[in-house]
């Protein structure tokens, strides 16, 4: 099920160092890949940096030294415009539907620059999200919490991306619907979205994943498969350990 | 082309009224924008304001000068009053809009004829210097040296220009490096921050626009006193030369705004000699000696451009320090 | 990381808060914040819904939960930098809903910023004196003569620098606050807060991004504020931290109390683990979407149970929620 190490990388991330104030760095010599198909999943304490790398891939940030290649094209520099033209799709924590708009128009936004290809990619995107057919004339703002992130995935996936780039899906959300929002991004790295994922519910992350990243101060302190990881004694102690223990 | 005569004329322009005016609300606008972050883009209409109310405070109340001087800058910290218990809540931005629009209903309103009477709408206001020049205690005739040459009025005017430019700018410096002065500096910054810390950002703001708006009114007085009041003058123009010459001094400053003020008359002079002289001399045979004159004013729209892209501390600036460059 | 922090000497708990069993809202001994019907909604989004609590006076009081859950609007409802669209709470026993935040700082409270603020244009000393209450120098007509104020500055200074002292800052007072680390940062806006003497010192994630050599420091400093007897509540991710310094915890979620407790009991409450890591931890959702066989599931869970669960359990049970 899980891609072969063979596949090629969709996207590096290389000693990446960057920050949004002047002098002040959040990542101090970051990497990352991300081969076709795969589930990465980014774990690590609040402050770590695992948000500021997404952004650092979505251009959204100062990258001082290192390099962001997306197919081997060096997108380092890049703005988020532009990153979306080449296939990078973000699904932000917050502030991720047009609330004023319909879920229809919402959808459509995600594909605007390629308007031509809406019926086919609503198509793909019903097969996994079923009820959003039901419900397209409903004005996003009306929606709770967990039903937006639906929706902005679904956005996000509409201009069919080459990385699917998520910010902590089940933040804000229930117990029963941090479990579904995971399903949900499992279902569409199965159909074959590649999916690079930060969360903060670390031990849901590594179970669903294909191979995950421990950020620590900035940098990479543990990675490998998500199965590895699960049961390295270290990262559960640090990172994954229950309330109680 | 007569070079003397252009140097001579240039040299007065130093310590001519124009200039002290200039500097005092230039000094105004640095309360505002460069120490209190404030977006004043009125700056004219609080000029304007000292100018009226001085005139007036003479012409129609029959006051002595020195009282309708405090009428003028009344009247300007009242107009700062109005402007920003509604505004300073807001977003910056609003204030811009806010202060343009008000300078321009304050300028139509001194033109209107309905108030013709008290304003002279499109003729001004002159002949209000019979107080002025009673208490001018020196003596008649002709006094200085080489192009400073003024007679008793002249020098009368100057004195109590420089004077008035003196006590603002001790006010200024003496505000800024108190404790005051250090709260400003981080609401600047950053406003949350200090509210957090218990300081009143509303009441700091509002003071702030209340003393620069004082001191460009005493710019405006400045000006009206030798000549005469003229709503022609009080533009939107003058807001956008008036920053020129804060910007290219030093926004967060004392001495920015003096300098910029001096370098900006100097040059204006200058230029306003050697333009028409040089197409006198056929050296632009492409314009008249009037356009020569315009095209001053279109060099200085050019100089702020440049001054706020490329250097936009200025000469005194510190450009660590601004908190309006990225 | 923070798994090795334990403090050189420990400091006792304080026990005794609560009037009754230890439930969400529970009676406090000696409440310095009481809060009552409080709501927040961001569009359609509920972000705080709170029906009562109190914050216990004297102690360091622990505010926890999942990203979302609704601590820092909390936060910034309690301080005034944001309107409820109801309910009241008060200070001290006096009524502080719908106070500005400035007002509400002058009152003994005071707090810090999830992302720092400490103001990196002025000096290190610059900060820590504009932290000082009732200054004669911040008055309009006194600060035009230096001969009203510069005695209190002298003073104001002095006790600056004595707490930076504490804070091993002191070698930086002239240095611009923008070339301290954001480590140091937070320090200088804990010290900056302590000028104003404050009663309440609120503190949003004071540990996030700062590194673990830091950390112990700062765990020391915020134990001297009780030791001071002062009132501390702070929100935090961190647990092994929590554990460590905090008398009472109280946990929030999607914008509700689930649950207030000292901080052992609290985290081994099944609600709490259910908001922080999904509703059903014995399952491996590896496993239940296919991804993984059961022989590969997570040790943690139920390998059995998990393979025998489908995809549409789950969905099913999280669509009976919203009805």
């Amino acid at each position: 099920m899980s891609p072969t190490a063979t596949a090629e990388l969709v996207v590096d991330i290389n000693n990446v160092v960057a920050g949004y104030l002047p002098g002040v760095n959040i990542l101090n010599g970051c990497s990352l890949q991300a081969r076709r198909g795969e589930l990465i999943g980014i774990i690590g304490p609040n402050g770590a940096g695992k948000s500021t790398l997404l952004k650092s891939i979505f251009g959204q940030v100062n990258v001082r030294s290192g390099t962001i290649t997306l197919d081997g094209e060096d997108i380092t520099s890049l703005r988020a415009n532009q990153l979306v033209a080449l296939g990078v799709g973000m699904v932000p924590q917050t502030n991720n539907v047009f609330a004023s708009l319909t879920i229809e128009e919402n959808l459509q936004m995600g594909l605007f620059q390629r308007p031509s290809a809406y019926a086919e990619r609503l198509e793909f995107v019903t097969s996994i999200f079923g009820e959003l057919g039901k419900r397209l004339k409903q004005r996003a703002g009306s929606l709770s919490g967990g039903e937006r992130q639906m929706v902005a995935m679904s956005r996000a996936l509409m201009m069919d991306p080459k990385v699917l780039l998520l910010d902590e899906p089940s933040a804000g959300l229930s117990p029963v619907r941090q479990d579904e929002a995971f399903i949900r991004v499992s279902e569409i790295n199965k159909a074959g979205v590649t999916c690079i994922m930060v969360e903060q519910n670390a031990r849901r992350c590594l179970q669903i994943c294909d191979r995950g990243y421990v950020l620590d101060q900035g940098r990479d302190a543990y990675t490998g498969t998500g199965r590895e990881l699960l049961n390295d004694p270290k990262v559960t102690e640090l990172y994954l350990g229950t309330l109680g223990v | 082309m007569d070079w003397i005569q252009i140097l001579n004329n240039s040299a007065s322009s130093i310590i001519s009224p124009a200039t002290l005016a200039y500097a005092l609300a230039a000094l105004g606008l640095a309360v505002h924008f460069g120490y209190a972050g404030l977006l004043n883009m009125g700056i004219a209409g609080f000029m304007a304001l000292g100018a009226y109310g001085y005139a007036i405070g003479i012409l129609t109340f029959n006051l002595p000068w020195w009282a309708a001087a405090l009428l003028g800058l009344a009247a300007s910290a009242v107009f700062a009053l109005i402007l920003g218990i509604p505004t300073l809540r807001l977003r910056g931005d609003y204030l811009a809009i806010v202060t343009i629009a008000a300078a321009e209903v304050l300028r139509l309103l001194f033109l209107t004829t309905t108030f013709d009477e008290v304003t002279g709408s499109a003729d001004g206001l002159s002949g209000y210097h019979g107080s002025f020049r009673a208490s001018n205690p020196i003596p008649e005739g002709t006094y200085g040296f080489g192009p400073f040459m003024y007679n008793e009025i002249g020098w009368w005017v100057r004195i109590l220009g420089i004077i008035a430019l003196i006590l603002a700018a001790v006010t200024v410096w003496r505000l800024m490096s108190s404790p005051w002065g250090r709260v400003l500096k981080g609401i600047r910054e950053d406003e949350d921050a200090v509210r957090a810390l218990g300081k009143n950002v509303f009441s700091y703001k509002l003071t702030a626009l209340v003393v620069g708006g004082v001191i460009a009114a005493a710019g405006g007085i400045v000006y009206a006193l030798p000549s005469a009041v003229n709503p022609g003058v009080y533009v939107t123009s003058l807001t956008f030369f008036v920053y020129t010459a804060l910007l290219l001094g030093g926004a967060a400053t004392v001495f920015g705004p003096l300098i910029g003020s001096l370098i900006f008359w100097v040059l204006q002079t200058v230029l306003g000699n050697v333009l028409p002289a040089a197409v006198d001399a056929g050296l632009l045979p492409f314009m008249s000696n009037i356009q020569a004159q315009t095209l001053r004013f279109i060099l200085v729209g050019i100089a702020l451009m440049l001054i706020v892209i490329f250097r936009p501390q200025g000469i005194l600036g510190n450009k660590k320090e601004l908190t309006f460059v990225k | 990381m923070s798994s090795d922090i334990t403090p050189p000497v420990e400091r006792p708990k304080t026990t005794g808060l609560h009037v009754g069993e230890a439930a969400p809202g529970v009676a406090k001994t000696d409440p310095i914040i009481v809060v009552d019907g409080v709501r927040r909604t961001f569009g359609g989004l509920t972000a705080v819904n709170v029906d009562h609590l109190e914050i216990p006076r004297g102690a360091i009081t622990a505010l926890i939960g999942p990203n979302g859950a609704g601590k820092t609007t909390l936060f910034n409802l309690l301080t005034g930098f944001d309107r409820p669209d109801a309910g009241s709470w008060t200070f001290d026993g006096k009524s502080i809903s719908g106070m500005p935040a400035f007002k509400v700082a002058r009152l003994g409270q005071v707090r810090t910023f999830q992302l720092t603020k400490a103001l990196g244009l002025l000096t290190v000393l610059e900060n820590m004196k504009l932290g000082a209450k009732h200054q004669i120098g911040e008055r309009f007509w006194q600060s035009l003569f230096p001969f009203f104020w510069r005695r209190q500055e002298l003073e104001i200074e002095d006790r600056a620098v004595g707490i930076l002292k504490k804070f091993k800052l002191d070698a930086k007072s002239e240095d611009f606050a923008a070339s301290l680390s954001g480590g140091q940062r937070k320090l200088l806006e804990m010290a900056r807060a302590l000028m104003s003497e404050p009663q309440l010192v609120m503190l949003d994630e004071p540990m996030a991004g700062v590194n673990p050599a830091l950390t112990q420091s700062l765990l020391e400093h915020i134990l001297d504020l009780k030791d001071e007897g002062m009132t501390v509540l702070f929100v935090e991710h961190d647990m092994h931290m929590v554990r460590h310094i905090a008398d009472w915890v109280i946990v929030m979620a999607e914008g509700r109390v689930v649950a207030e407790g000292d901080p052992i009991t609290v985290m081994r409450n099944p609600a709490v683990i259910d908001a922080y890591l999904g509703a059903h931890q014995e399952l491996d959702l590896g496993v239940v979407t296919g991804r993984y066989e059961a022989e590969d599931a997570d040790p943690t869970t139920d390998a059995l149970a998990s393979d025998t669960v489908e995809v549409s359990d789950i969905e099913e049970e999280a669509s009976e929620e919203s009805k």
